[in-house]
């Protein structure tokens, strides 16, 4: 570490921050030292984003200081002063596809009026080769890799001189040879002098770059260590929370019988490739009566898993088969897969099984609504009448019309990804209760989750990282910190 | 950072043919454009000489100056419809201004001069608030500009009763009828117009800012490009374009009709697209754009010196459009 005297390349102190009621930081604290990799971690919710949109100068804090290299941070709108002081990669790619690697790299960069072109590529050049990085310059930025958009945009930040650097998530869509060639950079930059605030979920990468580590918990800062203080456990823990519950409560005992009956699903092999977390050589089978829980870390493949069973994406390698009993799914992003929101909640019930009510295809409006109407008894959907446009229900509403969309046609395997994903508790009692439900009376489910509450209705967990499957609980209730462990990668693959 | 090392992930380089194809979405028109050249020779004696390059020139310049202007909206990833009324209006209230009140004028008889400030300041005075009202009150561009079109159209028939204005003075249709060399002067203007969009969008910060923002606007703004400042100033240049190209036109026919401009948007978008000029914005250059008007221009010559009717060319520029998008879309699958 460096003396003590110098200052920190950036500084939060006693940060709060209210959106509306939600209290996002509450007396947050954190610094970053020069030539050091600060990890920022905590669960969804607990206050990251918030912290870096403070920490870059997009979010006004209500309280509480940020200094940068000693010196007060500039107002909010003075752009140019915040992104020569810090510069960050987001998840979301910040590269311009038309424009060419170097003028990427030196966007908006530079004095003159005139463009001087020989001169942009020679500095470009330049900069890639003392930094390492492979690059063409002349290359098109459209045709390059996740991996070399993230380049770039480093280069970028190097180029502007930033001598702080926020990354956000960076391997969440990285391969693992990319992620070994990214901790190579990360070390080079850092071994410059230039202070790095590391965010992931992947809590093994944290261990093997980073030197101190700041964990957030609700808004807080739960505690801020060296990594080499900080064992699994106790960074667990910490994440977690100190509640401690261990078991997942509410065991019913029907969950832990071995169901029988042949597979209504099986996927043997599977690879399928996404942006958003690509699945490799998954195997796995689901039979009536059962609940199988994947759970994993958002990116790690396991919404690819359910996208290619419910035939929306090509898997690259492996079959799948399901029976002929038809197949049920509840979509991840329920905005934009789940309803048409300009339709009427009924309509959008009775869109997957329109046959049924038809006769030469004119739709019966009386079995429509007989159908819906019974749908919505059983989900509990509050709206004021069938014709109400989905787009005007609350989240939880809507959530549940999505899941009775998917149970309408009564498939004999139900294919359901984060169903209770920003839906209040109350609806998300209900709709854990309706997918139970409908397992309980003999529907195979594949519940796909990055939440530890919706797996307590679950009958056999399978945990997924990086896309493999590295471990199998079968016997509920689940032991949140082996679930958590697990999923961010901190176990042995299971042999 | 001496020793460090180099490292090669899938490297990136640029192989040849790659650069070949770089540059054929700019000239995939240059053979079509040779082959109605090789028919034009074939069609007309009358088509190898001066006299009909220097008339398709001046065909072609006014929708030239156009497809600029709404290329450069189009870069920026918005566009504008109402350019064509612009194109109508603004030289319309013009003469309007200058000519005498039996010529159709208002009997205000302003200098020349001052009518093509008029012309201009309008053409920039309603891009602008077009720019203003997209920009910063977010108006969806397609259906705002529409409306423009049709107000404006409404306003150039309005003010004349549907009648034309005539007799301006050799000042104000100097543009559209003098020639320079034994070329038109409009041409030479356009071409010129051409050249300076080009080099600006190659070379000027501002011109490399406006593919930043039409390839991707957060990223634009997160690099401290003004963005909304260049979009509206995109807009209030188109819109001065847009208008000094009715003054072409104007000077050409020396008279303004009621309906100057109508139809020409259907022209210049598709003069721009099959140029190469993105629809999404970002993409594209004013050499493509260049050739989409030559393009467009040569298939009106030719058919004209075949002597086809002129109730079937507008058939056959729909049908050429629909050709040139489709070798547009086999060079973009062929890229990938």
């Amino acid at each position: 570490m460096r003396e003590e005297q110098e200052p920190a390349a950036a500084e939060a102190e006693a940060i709060w921050k209210s959106f509306g009621r939600t209290k996002a930081l509450q007396d947050v604290s954190v610094s970053v030292r020069p030539g050091e990799c600060h990890a920022l971690v905590g669960r969804n919710g607990a206050g990251k984003s918030t912290l870096v949109g403070i920490l870059t100068g997009l979010l006004k804090p209500d309280s509480g200081s940020v200094r940068l290299y000693g010196e007060a941070a500039p107002g909010l709108g003075d752009r140019a002063a915040w992104q020569q002081r810090v510069a960050c990669v987001y998840q979301r790619s910040m590269v311009v596809p038309s424009l060419s690697v170097g003028e990427n790299i030196f966007l908006n960069l530079g004095d003159g009026t005139i463009v001087r072109w020989r001169e942009l590529r020679r500095q470009a050049r330049r900069l890639l080769l003392e930094w390492g990085f492979d690059l063409d310059v002349d290359a098109p930025a459209a045709e390059l890799s996740v991996e070399q958009k993230q380049v770039v945009e480093i280069a970028r930040a190097l180029a502007i001189g930033a001598r702080f650097l926020i990354l956000d998530e960076p391997t969440a869509a990285l391969e693992s040879h990319a992620v070994e060639r990214l901790f190579e950079r990360v070390r080079r930059v850092k071994a410059s002098g230039v202070a790095i605030l590391y965010i992931s979920h992947h809590l093994e990468e944290i261990y093997e770059i980073c030197d101190r580590t700041t964990v957030l918990r609700d808004g807080k800062g739960i505690v801020t260590a060296p990594v080499a203080e900080l064992d699994h456990e106790r960074l667990v823990g910490a994440m977690v929370g100190g509640e401690l519950a261990h078991a997942i409560h509410e065991h019913d005992p029907s969950r832990a019988a071995a169901p029988d009956g042949r597979p209504r699903l099986v996927v043997r092999g599977l690879s399928v490739r996404s942006p958003l977390g690509s699945a490799e050589d998954v195997s796995l089978e689901v039979r009536p009566g059962e609940c199988l829980g994947l759970f994993g870390l958002r990116g790690s493949g396991t919404t690819a898993i359910a996208d290619a069973v419910a035939g929306l994406l090509k898997p690259s390698a492996g079959k799948i088969e399901l029976d002929d009993s038809g197949i049920g799914y509840v979509p991840e992003d329920r905005h934009a897969r789940g309803f048409v929101p300009t339709l009427g909640v009924d309509e959008n019930l009775t869109l997957t099984i329109l046959e049924r009510l038809s006769r030469f295809g004119l739709v019966s409006a009386t079995r429509r609504r007989e159908a819906a109407d019974a749908l919505k008894e059983r989900l509990q959907v509050v709206a004021s009448g069938g014709d109400q446009p989905v787009a005007e229900l609350s989240g939880g509403n809507q959530q549940k019309v999505v899941v009775g969309r998917a149970l309408a046609s009564q498939p004999g395997l139900l294919v359901v990804v984060s169903p209770t994903v920003g839906v209040d508790v109350a609806s998300k009692e209900a709709l854990l209760g309706v997918v139970d439900d409908s397992r309980a009376q003999g529907t195979a489910v594949l519940l796909v989750s990055d939440d530890l509450d919706e797996l307590r209705i679950c009958t056999r967990v399978l945990v997924v990282h990086r896309g493999s499957v590295v471990k199998e609980l079968r016997d509920p209730p689940w032991d949140r910190h082996e679930l958590i462990a697990a999923a961010e990668g901190l176990e042995p693959a299971a042999a | 950072m001496t020793e460090a090392a180099i490292e090669r992930p899938e490297v990136v380089r640029r192989p040849a043919r790659r650069v070949l194809l770089g540059s054929v979405r700019e000239l995939a028109l240059v053979p079509a454009i040779a082959v109605l050249f090789v028919v034009g020779l074939f069609t007309s004696p009358a088509f190898f000489t001066t006299s009909n390059f220097s008339n398709t020139a001046q065909f072609s310049a006014a929708l030239g100056l156009v497809v600029v202007a709404e290329s450069l909206i189009l870069l920026t990833g918005s566009f504008d419809l109402s350019l064509q009324s612009i194109y109508g209006l603004a030289p319309m209230i013009g003469a309007w201004l200058i000519v005498p009140k039996d010529a159709q004028g208002l009997g205000t008889n302003w200098n020349p001069t001052f009518g093509i400030l008029v012309v201009v300041g309008i053409g920039a005075a309603v891009g602008l608030f077009n720019g203003f009202m997209i920009v910063k009150l977010k108006f969806n561009a397609f259906i705002f500009t529409l409306a423009m079109l049709i107000l404006l159209a409404g306003l150039q028939q309005g003010i004349v009763s549907g009648r034309t204005i005539y007799e301006m003075p050799p000042s104000f249709t100097y543009l559209g009828s003098a020639y320079w060399g034994g070329f038109p002067v409009s041409a030479w203007a356009t071409a010129a117009v051409f050249l300076v969009a080009g080099l600006f969008l190659r070379y000027h910060r501002a011109g490399r800012a406006i593919y930043a923002i039409g390839g991707n606007l957060d990223a634009a703004r997160a690099a401290g490009i003004k963005v909304d400042r260049i979009r509206i100033g995109v807009f209030t240049v188109a819109g001065a374009l847009a208008a000094v190209a009715g003054l072409m036109i104007a000077g050409q026919v020396v008279a303004v009709t009621a309906n100057q401009g109508n139809n020409l948007i259907f022209t210049v978008f598709a003069a721009a697209v099959i140029g190469g000029i993105a629809l999404e914005g970002g993409r594209g250059r004013m050499l493509g754009a260049f050739t989409g008007v030559v393009l467009l221009g040569l298939v009106n010559n030719v058919l004209v010196l075949r002597n086809t009717s002129t109730f079937w060319i507008d058939a056959a520029n729909g049908a050429i459009i629909l050709i040139a998008l489709g070798l547009a879309r086999v060079v973009a699958l062929v890229r990938t």
